[in-house]
């Protein structure tokens, strides 16, 4: 299934107006897209186009290329087969097209060796629109001591230190693999309301294996299923056209479950 | 992205300049109080001090960004990959060059005054020899890093081809280098035997007549053979077609050293002295006035390695 231009979003929960990317423009466009290891495809012919200014939410189950998608889309590492454009240029194209783009991911490595502030001074030095004093408040306001040892946080922690190196250098796109996965509840949900938070000012790309997480601040949905996308479109929209489909309120849950299973809804 | 490499690489730079600037001051103190044992250590760190720097420098500073998932965090900052990789290098190789240089500097330093006999037998523990062994040391360390992405077996393998490289080069590639001196010496009886000499040749060679070597003081000798005017060596067929006494009894006895009996050392005198009339000893040998060309040339080598290695790094890097 291919994605449709989606109409104008409603709001969130959480999310705020006012985007800075003007929403006619593509935040992520993939065409055949294919990624070999050795002998093994991670993904194969994966074409999907994303609009900009959007929260969006990429589901599926694991091993269905979530990773490897946004792999490429940070340009850390090059297709096999196909194209991939991320804000109109190849991902990972010069330190240009390398600052417009923000990634967290999974398990969100740090330097273990090396301190909070080392970190944002690491950041400081590779990233030529970096927000020091942004950054600097962010770690205060989260009660994080800039002189711990990154390997000594907490993992909700290490999740907002990472976090904070990707959205004080102002991309455009903020990209998460995985961000929430190993938080507890509390941790996971003051983490979202973060990223949230950034949606003002980029687009965000968040993926994730729970329905619930992308529900608090998705307003755009993939369903990647084995490396196809199974649905993907405006979630209010979605959620719409199912109801008038079935003629009975559905969930996100219902919806998702349903597109990944292929039996569509009962 | 060189501010970075710095913040990065000062805690290990700062042990090793610490631990160079310890054992600089140790060596003043120490001065002329050899015993004979602290210059053969301070040549034995000398020549261990590359290898090391590949597989404590060279190898983790890729492997260790794959095996930790930093890779993720490093190339996703507003700076390519390539410049990533080309910076470390030159940061951290630059180190490494001054870490092996220094030591050995103050180890040449320290050791002048004991140096007074065969500079060649100290060849890759002074000067500027080092400088090239540990520019080598840590690309390939690097590479290997780049292409194991495994920080241990990336510096075992390190270790191993260094080892390698540097023993080929040594006994393959260094005597080849500048012409040698020729030298042609009449067999002397007196101060020529009969034997092996070398691990291999115990194994897959032949006893055949050993001259002893010429007092040649500060030279290399890097081969003695035994010719006729052909220049064909001896064999041993007329070796013992010459002197048929020769083979038989019983070899040198394996404990120790037995004198032989007169009537032996006559007899292979008698034999030296015949061969003698057909036979010379030709020697080749790198003279005093070779020692600093051979060490540039060491040098250029080595660098000219690590820099086909620091290519690879880039063009690995780029790929991964």
């Amino acid at each position: 299934m291919r994605c449709q231009p989606s109409t104008p979003c409603r709001h969130r929960p959480w999310r705020t107006t006012g985007f800075v990317n003007d929403s006619s423009k593509t935040l992520l466009a993939a065409s055949g897209l294919g990624k070999r290891y050795r002998r093994r495809w991670a993904l194969s012919d994966c074409t999907l186009e994303i609009p900009a200014g959007r929260v969006v939410g990429l589901v599926g189950p694991n091993g269905a290329g979530k990773t490897t998608l946004l792999h490429l889309a940070a340009g850390l590492i090059a297709p096999t087969t196909g194209m991939v454009e991320v804000l109109g240029e190849r991902p990972g194209d010069g330190p240009a097209q390398l600052g417009r783009v923000g990634f967290v991911a999974q398990d969100t490595p740090l330097y273990s060796g090396l301190s909070v502030a080392g970190h944002l001074r690491m950041a400081a030095y590779l990233n030529p629109g970096w927000d020091g004093e942004q950054a600097r408040r962010r770690i205060e306001q989260l009660g994080i001591d800039p002189r711990q040892r990154a390997g000594r946080l907490s993992g909700g922690q290490r999740a907002q230190l990472a976090l904070t190196l990707a959205i004080a250098k102002r991309p455009e796109l903020l990209i998460l693999d995985e961000p929430v996965a190993s938080l507890d509840p509390l941790a996971r949900r003051e983490f979202l309301r973060s990223v949230a938070g950034t949606a003002a000012r980029s687009s965000v790309v968040l993926s994730s294996h729970l329905v619930a997480d992308l529900e608090l601040i998705c307003d755009y949905l993939v369903v990647l299923v084995a490396s196809r996308v199974r649905l993907a479109g405006d979630i209010a929209a979605l959620l719409t056209s199912q109801r008038q489909r079935t003629g009975r309120p559905v969930t996100l849950d219902d919806l998702v479950v349903a597109s990944m299973s292929q039996t569509g809804l009962r | 992205m060189i501010r970075f490499s710095w913040l990065q690489f000062r805690a290990q730079a700062a042990v090793v300049a610490g631990a160079l600037a310890l054992l600089a001051v140790a060596a003043a103190v120490l001065i002329h109080r050899d015993d004979g044992s602290v210059r053969t250590w301070l040549g034995l760190l000398v020549i261990v001090t590359p290898g090391l720097i590949g597989a404590f420098w060279g190898a983790p500073l890729v492997a260790s960004e794959f095996e930790d998932g930093t890779f993720r965090l490093a190339w996703t900052q507003s700076v390519t990959r390539r410049r990533w990789m080309a910076v470390k290098l030159v940061v951290v190789g630059l180190a490494s060059m001054a870490a092996a240089g220094l030591l050995s500097l103050v180890v040449t330093w320290w050791a002048s005054p004991l140096d007074r006999g065969n500079q060649f037998a100290t060849f890759d523990q002074r000067d500027i020899a080092p400088i090239g062994y540990a520019a080598f040391a840590f690309t390939l360390g690097v590479l290997a890093g780049a292409l194991i992405r495994r920080t241990r077996p990336a510096m075992f393998v390190t270790l191993a081809v260094f080892i390698t490289v540097r023993l080929a080069e040594l006994t393959w590639l260094r005597p080849r280098l500048l012409q040698p001196v020729l030298l042609n010496l009449a067999l002397n009886p007196g101060s020529t035997g009969y034997g092996q000499a070398g691990t291999l040749s115990v194994l897959f060679g032949s006893p055949t007549l050993m001259p002893n070597p010429p007092d040649l003081p500060n030279t290399w000798i890097t081969s003695t053979r035994i010719v006729n005017a052909h220049g064909e060596g001896l064999t041993t067929r007329v070796l013992d077609g010459a002197c048929p006494s020769i083979n038989r009894g019983r070899g040198g006895g394996g404990l120790g050293h037995t004198k032989a009996p007169q009537a032996v050392v006559n007899a292979l005198q008698d034999c030296v002295a015949k061969i003698g009339t057909t036979y010379h000893e030709a020697l080749a040998y790198q003279p005093a006035s070779h020692y600093w060309p051979l060490q540039w040339y060491e040098l250029a080598i080595f660098l000219g390695a690590a820099l086909v290695l620091a290519a690879a790094c880039l063009s690995r890097i780029r790929r991964a």
